[in-house]
C-alpha cells in the first residue's frame, strides 16, 4: 500500500468509483458521507446509461456520434477534450459495470437491451428495469465494501464534510468533517481530497434531487478559494410529478420506449383525457420537431411545454402541466411489455398520485433536476487522440493543488445542457479517471507529503471549524432556517429557472440579499449538542444563498440564449419571411447574429470568491474538434438557418483553402 | 372510508422521541395543517418548520432519516400507526383513512440515536460477512461481462432492489438484539450472488457464512419479512433456496471429509 492517503468526500456513483479504483490501486482511502453511501442521490436515477453498443454500431453509430450529440446537447459550451475521452470510454465502463453484476435488461439473444433517450437519434442507452442508477450505485457499494472489507477503504458515514484544509501555499492538505451524531469535529490530512458531492437542487427548495443535495460541501471549497464554473446553468426536466415535499422525477425513458406529450387541441377542454380523440390531441413536440419528436433534449422539451402551457393548453388550472402518455392507445406498446421495461417509474406514479399510468395518460409537470455547473476542474489534452492524457494529475483538479472534483459537482461534461443518461457515464468516468491521476499525482507531489506538515495546520483548522459551529449555536433570532429556506426556493424557481429576464434577476439579487440578512437573524430551535440536524441544516442553508448569488448573477451576466439559459430579451429572432430571398437572407442575418453571439459568449464563467461576494471572469472552451453550429434539432421552419450555416461554412473553407495557394 | 380532507383541516401526529441511545423514550403531539399530497416526511418538515407542541411548549425539531423521497434509498424506514414503512412512500389521505391521528415511532430492532433516528449498520456488516459482492479480477477493461439470459436478469433484478432499509429486520421474529440471526435481507443478498454466473464460482464462501449460529437454521419461516417489504423482495423464495443450498453444500463437505 502507498503510504499516502486520499480522502474521497461523498459515495454516490462519483466517489464510490474512484474509491474501489484507488483501492484496487493500493492507495489507502477515506471515504466520508453525510448518508451511508449506499444511501446516495444517485440511487435515483432511473434511466440509464448512455454507450456505443452492438446494436447502434450495426447501424453505424460510433464513439464519435456520441461524442458529437453530448457537444451538440450542450450547445458547445463543454470542452471538448473530456467529453471525447468519456464518449470513447462509456461503452467500456458498461462492461466494467456489467461484469460486476449489475441486472441489465436484456435482448432476447442475452445481449444488453438498449433504448433510446433525449438528444440522439440511436438507442444508446442501456438500463437496469427504470433503476439503473440503483443498480449502478449498488454494484459499485459492494466492490466499496469489499474493499473496506480487506482494510483499504475505510468509511465515515453520517459525517459531514466542512473544508478544505490549505496550507500557506494554498496547497490541500486534508480536510474538516463533523460527526452528525456526536458533532465531533476532525481534521482528516490527505495528500489528495476528492469532492464527490453531488448536485445542488435544493437551492431551488423542491427539485428532483435528494435531501442532501444542497451544494453546501461545493460552497464551502469555493469559499475557500476553488473556482465556480457555468453555476447559471441548471437543468430543468420537463417530465415530473409534484408532491409536498420533493418533484418526483418521471424518467426521459418513458417517452424513450414511445411515450408522447400531448395537449388537447382545445384550450381548457374539460374531458377525460382517454375520451380526448386523437385527431383532437395536439403531440406538440412530434409536430415541431419531426426528427426527434419527443426526444428533444431537455431544455428544448422544458421550454416547449412552458410555451403551450402559456398559451393556455395547460392540462391543470392551477399550473402548467401537460399529458405525457404510455397508454397502449399511445404508443401501440403492449402493458406488459412497458411493465417490464419502466416497473419502477410506473410504480412511483401510482404510489403517489394513485393512477396507473398505463390506463390514463399521467399529468406531468417540468422540476429542477440537475446542475450542470459546479467545481471548475483542469484536464490535460493528449495531443494525439484529442482526448485526455490520464497519467496527468491535471485531470478533474480544481485551480486548488490536491482538491479535486468529480461527478455532479464538478461543470466538465455537459456544457449548457446534460443529455439524459449521461450523467451516471459521467460520474463514474471521471472516478475511475482517478486512479492514473491519483498515481501520477504521488508520484511527484508538489510540496512534499502530507506527514511533513505541521500538527498546528490541522488543529488551527479544526479551531476555525469548532467556532463557526458555536457562533451558529448562539444564534437565537426569530427567523426559521426551514421556513426561510421554502421562501428561497420559491424565489430562484421564479426567477433563475426556464425563462429568465434581467429585471426579475437583479430583483431576485435584492431579495437574496434581504434573505441573506434575515439569515443572520435566524434562531436555531435545536442547540444540542447531539445528532443536531437543524446545525447541519442551517449551515447548508448559508451556503445555498451563497451559491443562489453566485447562480443569479452568472445568470444576469450572461446575455445570451444558450441550451438551459434562456433569456427572450437576447433570442434572435428566426427567419419568418415568406420570400424565399428574403427567407435566406434573414437565415444569413440569423447566422451572423449566431456567430458573434459565439464569439461573445462561448465561453466558461468563472465565480471566484470574495470577501464582497463573486467576482466573475470568462475563459474559452476548448472546441478542437468539433465546430459550433446552430442547434435547431430539425425545427420545422428552421431548415433554412441549417442550409445558410453549411453553404456559409463551406464558403469560408474554400476562401481559406484558396488563401493558402 | 371517511370523507376527503379539506384544507384548513389540523392533523394531530403523536410522535415517539428519545433525546440519547442511553435515554428514556418519552410521546410528544404536534398539530400539522393539512396540504394536499402530503407525505409523513412532510409532516415532519412542517413540524422542523415550527416547532411547538400541541399544548404550546417550544420544542426541537423532530430527528429522522431521509434522503431520496421517493422510496428508492432506504434511510426513512419507521413505524407508522403502528406499521413498518417508509415515511416518503406513506401518503397522508391513506392515513387519514385508518384514523384521525398519525402516529410516528422509530424502529424496535436497532438501536436508536434520535428520535426517529436509528442506527443499522448491524445491517451493512452483515453484507460483509456474505461477501454480497463479485469478486471481479480487475476494474481493467477486459472485456465485457458474461452472457444472460432475461430469465435470468428477471430472477436476479427483483432481488437486487434491496435498499437496506430493514422493514424486514423489524418484523422478523428471531432478529433482535438477544440473538445473533443474520436477518432476511442478508440471506436474500448471498442469494443474489450465487445466481450471478461469476458469483456462482464463490458461491460456497456465502452458504458457509450462512451456516453456522445465526445462519440460516434459525429463520423459523414465518414469513412475516417477505410481507412487509416495500420492494417485494422475494425473500422467502431466497430463503428457500439458501435453505437447500446449504444443505448441499453441508453434505458436499461431509463427503469431502
Ligand atoms: C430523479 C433523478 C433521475 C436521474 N436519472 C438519471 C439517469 O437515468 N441517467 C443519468 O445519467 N443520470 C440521471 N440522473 C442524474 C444522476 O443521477 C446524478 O447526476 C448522479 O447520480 C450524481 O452522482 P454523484 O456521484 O455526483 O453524487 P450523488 O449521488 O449526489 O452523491 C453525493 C454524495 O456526497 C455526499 N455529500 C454531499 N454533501 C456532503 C458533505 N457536505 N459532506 C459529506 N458528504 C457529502 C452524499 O452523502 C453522497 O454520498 C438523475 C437524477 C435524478 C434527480
Ligand atoms: S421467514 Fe420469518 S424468521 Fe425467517 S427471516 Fe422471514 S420473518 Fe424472519
Ligand atoms: S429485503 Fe425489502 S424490507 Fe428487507 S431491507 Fe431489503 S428492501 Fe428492505
Ligand atoms: S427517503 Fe429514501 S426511502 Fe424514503
Amino acid at each position: 500500500m502507498s503510504k499516502q492517503r486520499v480522502v474521497i468526500v461523498g459515495g454516490g456513483l462519483a466517489g464510490l468509483a474512484a474509491a474501489m479504483q484507488l483501492a484496487e490501486d493500493e492507495i489507502a482511502v477515506d471515504l466520508i458521507s453525510m448518508v451511508p453511501v449506499k444511501r446516495s442521490h444517485s440511487v435515483c436515477a432511473q434511466g440509464g446509461i448512455n454507450c456505443v453498443n452492438k446494436f447502434t454500431r450495426a447501424q453505424g453509430d460510433t464513439e464519435w456520434n456520441h461524442f458529437e450529440d453530448t457537444v451538440y446537447g450542450g450547445e458547445f459550451l463543454n470542452n471538448q477534450p473530456p467529453v471525447k475521452e468519456m464518449c470513447y470510454w462509456a461503452p467500456k465502463v458498461v462492461d466494467l459495470a456489467d461484469r460486476l453484476g449489475v441486472p441489465f435488461n436484456r435482448s432476447p439473444e442475452g445481449n444488453l437491451a438498449v433504448r433510446r433517450f433525449g438528444g440522439t437519434l440511436y438507442k444508446r442507452t442501456v438500463y437496469a428495469g427504470a433503476s439503473t442508477g440503483q443498480q449502478l450505485l449498488y454494484a459499485l457499494d459492494e466492490q466499496v465494501r469489499r474493499w473496506e472489507a480487506e482494510g483499504r477503504v475505510k468509511k465515515y458515514e453520517f459525517w459531514e464534510f466542512l473544508g478544505p484544509i490549505l496550507d500557506d501555499r494554498g496547497v490541500c492538505r486534508g480536510c474538516v468533517a463533523q460527526d452528525m451524531f456526536s458533532l465531533e469535529i476532525k481534521a482528516f490530512p490527505a495528500d489528495a481530497v476528492l469532492l464527490a458531492t453531488g448536485g445542488c437542487g435544493l437551492i431551488f427548495g423542491k427539485s428532483t434531487m435528494s435531501m442532501v443535495c444542497t451544494g453546501g460541501a461545493s460552497a464551502r471549497a469555493y469559499r475557500a478559494g476553488a473556482l465556480y464554473a457555468n453555476p447559471e446553468f441548471v437543468q430543468v426536466h420537463p417530465t415530473a410529478i409534484p408532491g409536498a415535499d420533493k418533484l418526483r422525477l418521471i424518467s426521459e425513458a418513458a417517452r424513450g420506449e414511445s411515450g408522447r406529450v400531448w395537449v388537447p387541441r382545445k384550450k381548457g377542454d374539460p374531458r377525460h383525457p382517454n375520451e380526448i380523440p386523437e385527431a383532437e390531441r395536439y403531440y406538440f413536440l412530434e409536430e415541431r420537431y419531426p426528427k426527434y419528436g419527443n426526444l428533444v433534449p431537455r431544455d428544448i422539451a422544458t421550454r416547449e411545454i412552458f410555451a403551450v402551457c402559456k398559451d393556455g393548453y395547460s392540462v391543470n388550472p392551477n399550473t402548467y402541466a401537460v399529458y405525457l402518455d404510455l397508454t397502449e392507445r399511445a404508443t401501440g406498446v403492449k402493458a406488459e411489455v412497458l411493465r417490464r421495461k419502466l416497473g419502477a417509474i410506473l410504480e412511483t406514479y401510482q404510489k403517489f398520485r394513485g393512477v396507473d399510468p398505463l390506463s390514463e395518460p399521467m399529468q406531468i409537470f417540468p422540476a429542477v433536476h440537475y446542475s450542470m455547473g459546479g467545481l471548475w476542474v483542469d484536464y490535460e489534452r493528449d495531443g494525439h487522440s484529442g482526448g485526455l492524457r490520464l497519467d496527468s494529475p491535471r485531470n478533474q483538479q480544481t485551480n486548488v493543488p490536491g482538491l479535486y472534483a468529480i461527478g455532479e459537482a464538478d461543470y466538465q461534461y455537459h456544457g449548457a445542457n446534460r443529455l439524459g443518461a449521461n450523467s451516471l457515464l459521467s460520474c463514474i468516468f471521471a472516478g475511475l479517471i482517478m486512479g492514473p491521476a491519483i498515481r501520477a499525482l504521488f508520484r511527484d507531489l508538489p510540496g512534499g507529503s502530507v506527514d511533513k506538515q505541521p500538527a498546528r495546520l490541522f488543529e488551527q483548522a479544526v479551531g476555525r471549524c469548532k467556532e463557526e459551529m458555536a457562533a451558529l449555536l448562539r444564534k437565537d433570532g426569530p427567523e426559521n432556517p426551514y421556513r426561510l429556506h421554502r421562501e428561497l426556493g420559491e424565489l430562484m424557481t421564479r426567477n433563475v429557472t426556464v425563462v429568465r429576464n434581467n429585471a426579475e434577476l437583479k430583483q431576485t439579487l435584492v431579495e437574496l440579499d434581504r434573505l441573506g440578512e434575515r439569515y443572520e437573524r435566524c434562531g436555531l430551535s435545536d442547540r444540542g449538542p447531539w445528532t443536531n440536524q437543524t446545525l447541519s441544516f442551517t449551515r447548508a442553508l448559508g451556503d445555498m444563498l451563497m451559491l443562489a448569488k453566485v447562480i443569479a448573477r452568472g445568470a444576469l451576466l450572461r446575455d445570451e440564449c444558450r441550451g438551459a439559459h434562456y433569456k427572450p430579451e437576447f433570442s434572435i429572432a428566426p427567419p419568418t419571411a415568406e420570400q424565399p430571398d428574403e427567407l435566406r437572407e434573414q437565415a444569413r442575418q440569423w447566422c451572423r447574429k449566431y456567430h458573434a453571439q459565439n464569439q461573445q459568449w462561448l465561453k466558461t464563467t468563472l465565480a471566484k470568491w470574495t470577501p464582497q461576494g463573486a467576482e466573475f471572469s470568462y475563459e474559452p472552451v476548448e472546441c478542437d474538434s468539433i465546430a459550433p453550429r446552430p442547434r435547431t434539432y430539425g425545427l420545422k421552419g428552421a431548415e433554412i438557418i441549417d442550409e445558410v450555416w453549411k453553404a456559409e461554412v463551406a464558403e469560408a473553407a474554400g476562401q481559406k483553402a484558396a488563401a493558402a495557394h | 372510508m371517511s370523507t376527503p380532507t379539506s384544507a384548513g383541516t389540523i392533523l394531530t401526529v403523536r410522535v415517539r422521541r428519545q433525546d440519547r441511545p442511553q435515554d428514556r423514550p418519552y410521546t410528544q403531539i404536534f398539530e400539522v395543517p393539512y396540504q394536499s399530497d402530503m407525505n409523513v416526511i412532510s409532516v415532519l418538515q412542517a413540524i422542523a418548520a415550527r416547532p411547538v407542541t400541541a399544548d404550546g411548549q417550544a420544542t426541537t425539531p423532530v430527528a429522522w432519516d431521509c434522503n431520496c423521497l421517493e422510496e428508492v434509498c432506504g434511510a426513512c424506514s419507521m413505524l407508522i400507526n403502528g406499521r413498518v414503512r417508509q415515511a416518503c412512500s406513506c401518503l397522508v389521505d391513506e392515513l387519514l383513512r385508518q384514523g384521525p391521528e398519525i402516529s410516528l415511532a422509530p424502529l424496535t430492532k436497532f438501536p436508536v440515536v434520535r428520535d426517529l433516528v436509528v442506527d443499522r449498520s448491524r445491517m451493512f456488516e452483515a453484507l460483509k460477512k456474505v461477501r454480497a459482492w463479485i469478486p471481479v479480477d480487475t476494474y481493467a477493461d477486459i472485456g465485457p461481462g458474461p452472457t444472460i439470459s432475461t430469465e435470468q436478469q428477471e430472477q436476479m433484478y427483483p432481488l437486487s432492489r434491496c435498499m437496506t432499509c430493514g422493514c424486514c429486520m423489524e418484523v422478523c421474529p428471531q432478529f433482535n438484539d438477544a440473538s445473533d440471526f443474520i436477518g432476511p435481507a442478508p440471506i436474500a443478498q448471498a442469494a443474489l450472488f450465487n445466481l450471478n454466473p461469476v458469483g456462482k464460482m464463490t458461491a460456497s464462501e456465502r452458504l458457509r457464512a450462512l451456516m453456522g449460529p445465526g445462519g440460516i437454521t434459525d429463520c423459523g419461516n414465518a414469513q412475516n419479512c417477505v410481507k412487509v417489504c416495500p420492494k417485494e423482495v422475494p425473500l422467502t423464495w431466497a430463503i428457500g433456496k439458501i435453505g437447500r443450498d446449504t444443505t448441499i453444500e453441508a453434505v458436499k463437505r461431509w463427503l469431502l471429509k
